[in-house]
């Protein structure tokens, strides 16, 4: 039976500061070899220092970093096997673009004939076959990320690093090089980790992701674990919309003092004489807000208890909001839904 | 306070008019050297020149004063000029890579050799030179030459850095590429165009200098300092006029061709002595 | 044969030990050696070369020479700034001091009427023409455009040929004959010498009136107008204190140039000396190198104190 392989990236308790900024505060994960592997955050969540650890742009002010089983300290980014796509994408202007593609190899001093092969393949790969003597300024966006994707991945890295790479597209384009980019991956089978804002992005994409706020990690896991069990207010609100309840009015909700939170599609509006089965809550209030959005509308409902939920009810198919403002409503929802936050 | 106070129609036709005197009066100086080049009479500046001669050019081109001084100024300015372009990309790309300390001070002391007048520059360099005991020779004028020329290299190099994505640098580095390979295959094709308008100026200002060589030659004259032996003491004037012509052009080429390489940034880098 | 497995090479290839690749390496992971190799060249180059000059100048203003022996004696003391006070040397001062406030003050007002030109009513092309002439002459060689008005003012030259044929000739005469800028030809009166110092600056004098005048924007004159304000009005009101930090700077430059030069008074104009043209004698045979340096020192403290006040006019941004 084989060994298993270590882990691709391992983070040590690292920390790094710029000044007085604590970028990142003694962050640990693991990022399996072979997985599509997202950091999501807001901006200045630290998100995009972890990428530049990794490559090499900067070095850690404490703690470790792995590649493989082995530390990458004082390791400069030409000496590592990694790979980056920039968010700018950062191609060289004064180059084509199969010189663009074949940078790695001739720094490597591979031989011309071969270069030029190898380069032609990745950009077939990238389907860019015959964009090879165009100049990056000619090129339209979405054909400039292709080709610092081939640029990137023609030198074979064991990890290949993605800093945002679709934000400057939009979004039909986006939505398409998602799909494109996650089937690649599984193609080539090498491990990415992909920076983004975007919880969306990270969501449909992503085998595991992290998620970050200030520096620190508030929760590891995959998609469905962080979107249905977010593990601190900050997730809950950050990914996908959610009702976020504090102790007190959970105390006079359900009788326990425990904050949770609870997605709005997890809630229905229900009739005042409708049963309410076991391990279900209910409450009443008062509609304030309807937003139509097409496939669903979200309610604002003011509750009799204090405080506001978002309830998400799917269109049934007549034209509008099922429900007007300031009709009163009455919520349902199954407790095993609850979300306990810290 | 000045002012003028009369606008609108009525001085439609007075402003057009004294923008169009301000330049001719800025242009037309220049044509009269021209035409002086060809004057038959070489013992005053007569207007109208009696008649016209192309002879000059021939007397000049067998004069070896003359050769002598244009050799020592293309050795000065080229020189000069290396030196300059070395140092001043030195400090365009320290000023540009960190933030540190002093960085507005670095830039005031840059440009101090070209912001104080001449003559300031001149004998602070030649008192420097004799306390020391240093002799006046080529190498006491490209010292001073290369010193008020590296400011102008370093303007033309930081501009064009400025508007570099330092992410280039890094995704060289990403793909394999120390800083030395970095430096030659990224960085370097980037700032070729302002290495050679930055180049170019220092030459045209290292060739044109007269005030600081004249503190620091010794018995040397370069081509500037010829020219001034003549304007006190003038020999054959239309000589000298031919070789004003030979300057201007000398001078002009490649200012011309430094304005063109960096059109794009909006400013001539180093305009203004 | 997937061509993106991952090579089983954690680094790459052998070139990564030669010693240039170690340098980079130390470099990289030292940026504050990275930065002192790069900036420490022209620093030192700069910084004992130059500001080594200046302060050995400085320091010489402090010395003095001993009358009787000619010698400089390296002792620090006020003498020879005391004898700047004599009536000889501040003729000098003020003598360069009145041309350069008058080369500016011409040169505001040449090329006042240009720049407004050129910003508010000249299309984008025929602008760049003309920015392309006003700064072309200021790249031409200094001595070839001193030395063009040693011809035009010379005696026998095309000003007297044009004054005579335009009937205008005891007009000439009779400016010639003008106490203290006047003299025996254009060429030896301080009148010439003015027309010269305006000929050479003016271009420094248009630039940052331009760029002043290109920082209006349009829509602070309709407003003017829009409130009912005439247009001799708009301008005195809304134009011109927008402009003068841009006349300001151009002055920075006209004075500074003026008060520094010794080579044209000395080719064009009278016999008495400017303070370029005492420097420089000073210096030169008479060997007086503290006196040099002591009246080197007085166009630095008048441009000290016109920087200053030219900074409260907020000429500095319009640079």
């Amino acid at each position: 039976m084989a060994p298993a392989l270590p882990a691709a990236v391992r983070f040590s308790g690292v920390s790094r500061s710029f000044g007085d900024v604590r970028a990142i505060d003694r962050v640990s994960f693991d990022v399996a070899d072979g997985e599509f592997f997202a950091l999501l955050g807001p901006s200045g969540s630290g998100k995009t220092t972890c990428l530049r650890l990794i490559a090499g742009f900067e070095q850690p002010d404490a703690g470790t970093i792995e590649i493989y089983g082995e530390s990458v300290a004082g390791v400069p980014p030409y000496e590592r096997n990694v790979n980056t796509v920039f968010q700018d994408y950062a191609l060289f202007p004064h180059m084509t673009v199969a010189e663009n593609v074949e940078y790695g190899l001739m720094i490597r001093k591979v031989p011309p004939a071969e270069r030029r092969r190898r380069a032609g393949e990745m950009l077939e790969m990238v389907k860019l076959a015959g964009l090879g003597d165009r100049r990056p300024i000619q090129l339209s966006g979405g054909q400039r990320q292709r080709v610092a994707l081939a640029r990137a991945l023609i030198n074979r890295p064991r990890v290949l690093l993605l800093d945002e790479p679709l934000g400057a597209l939009d979004l039909k384009l986006r939505e398409q090089m998602q799909v494109e980019l996650k089937g690649l991956q599984r193609q080539v089978g090498i491990t990415f980790i992909y920076v983004t804002h975007d919880q969306g992005e990270a969501l449909s994409m992503s085998d595991r992701l992290i998620v970050f706020d200030h520096g620190r990690i508030e929760q590891i896991g995959p998609p469905a674990e962080i979107y249905e069990r977010p593990a601190t207010t900050f997730v809950a609100g950050f990914v996908g919309v959610s009702n976020v309840v504090d102790a007190e009015l959970a105390r006079r909700l359900t009788g326990t003092a425990q904050a949770f939170s609870i997605r709005p599609e997890r809630i229905r509006l229900v009739e005042d004489a409708a049963p309410i089965g076991d391990g279900a809550l209910s409450a009443k209030g008062v509609i304030v807000a309807a937003v139509y959005l097409g496939a669903a509308t979200r309610y604002t409902v003011q509750l009799a208890a204090g405080g506001q939920l978002l309830v998400l009810e799917q269109s049934g198919g007549e034209a509008g909001p099922a429900r007007a403002t300031g009709e009163p409503a009455r919520l349902t929802w199954l407790r095993r839904h609850h979300q306990p936050l810290r | 306070m000045r002012t003028r106070s009369r606008r609108g129609r009525t001085a439609g036709g007075a402003l057009p008019l004294a923008a169009g005197a301000a330049l001719l009066f800025l242009h037309v100086p220049l044509f009269f050297i021209v035409l002086y080049a060809f004057s038959s009479e070489d013992k005053s500046f007569v207007f109208p020149p009696p008649g016209l001669t192309t002879r000059w050019f021939a007397v000049a081109w067998s004069r070896p004063d003359i050769w002598e001084a244009i050799t020592l100024s293309l050795q000065v300015a080229a020189v000069s000029t290396a030196l300059a372009l070395v140092l001043g990309t030195l400090a365009a790309a320290a000023v540009w890579r960190s933030r540190f300390f002093g960085r507005e001070a670095v830039s005031l002391l840059l440009i101090l050799p070209i912001a104080l007048p001449g003559i300031i520059t001149g004998i602070s360099l030649r008192s420097a030179f004799s306390l020391g005991g240093i002799p006046f020779s080529f190498w006491t004028i490209v010292l001073a030459h290369a010193t008020f020329c590296i400011v102008v290299v370093y303007n033309n190099v930081i501009a064009r850095f400025r508007r570099t994505s330092g992410a280039l640098i890094e995704a060289s580095m990403d793909l394999g590429a120390d800083g030395f390979q970095t430096f030659r295959h990224v960085v370097l094709p980037n700032i070729a165009t302002s290495l050679l308008a930055g180049g170019m100026l220092a030459f045209a200002l290292s060739f044109d200098e007269v005030i600081v060589t004249t503190f620091t030659a010794g018995q040397q004259s370069t081509l500037p300092i010829w020219m001034l032996t003549e304007l006190v003491r003038p020999r054959q004037r239309p000589v000298t006029n031919v070789v004003a012509v030979f300057v201007i052009l000398v001078t002009l080429v490649p200012i011309l061709l430094a304005f063109y390489l960096t059109r794009d940034t909006h400013e001539v880098a180093g305009s203004g002595k | 044969m997937n061509p993106v497995a991952p090579s089983t090479l954690p680094v790459g290839p052998e070139a990564s030990r030669s010693p240039l690749h170690r340098l980079s390496t130390v470099l990289y992971l030292r940026p504050t050696l990275l930065l002192m190799l790069l900036l420490g060249p022209p620093l030192l180059w700069l910084g004992v070369i130059y500001l080594g000059a200046l302060a050995a100048l400085l320091v010489q203003s402090f010395f003095y020479i001993d009358d009787y022996s000619g010698v400089v004696v390296r002792r620090l003391s006020l003498a020879t700034y005391g004898e700047l006070l004599t009536a000889a040397n501040l003729d000098i001062v003020v003598r360069t001091t009145v041309m350069a406030s008058a080369v500016t003050v011409a040169a505001a007002l040449l090329a006042f009427p240009l720049a407004y030109f050129m910003v508010r009513r000249a299309s984008l092309r025929l602008k760049a023409i003309l920015y392309l002439g006003v700064v072309l002459p200021l790249w031409s060689s200094y001595l070839v455009r001193v030395y063009s008005w040693k011809l035009i003012l010379a005696k026998e030259g095309i000003v007297t040929w044009l004054a005579e044929r335009l009937g205008l000739g005891w007009l000439l005469e009779a400016v010639l004959a003008l106490p203290g800028v006047g003299g025996p030809s254009l060429s030896t009166a301080y009148l010439g010498t003015f027309l010269v110092f305006l000929y050479m600056w003016l271009p420094f004098m248009v630039l940052p009136i331009v760029a002043a005048l290109e920082r209006v924007p349009r829509s602070l004159l309709e407003a003017s107008a829009d409130l009912g304000a005439r247009p001799a009005q708009t301008f005195r009101r809304v134009i011109a204190p927008l402009v003068v930090p841009g006349v300001v700077a151009g002055s920075i430059f006209t004075f500074s140039l003026t008060l520094g030069d010794y080579i044209i008074p000395g080719i064009i104009g009278g016999s008495q000396p400017f303070i370029g043209q005492a420097v420089y004698q000073h210096q030169g045979t008479a060997g007086n190198i503290p006196l040099a340096a002591a009246l080197t020192v007085v166009p630095i403290a008048i441009m000290a104190v016109y920087l200053t006040m030219a900074r409260r006019l907020g000429a500095f941004e319009a640079l």
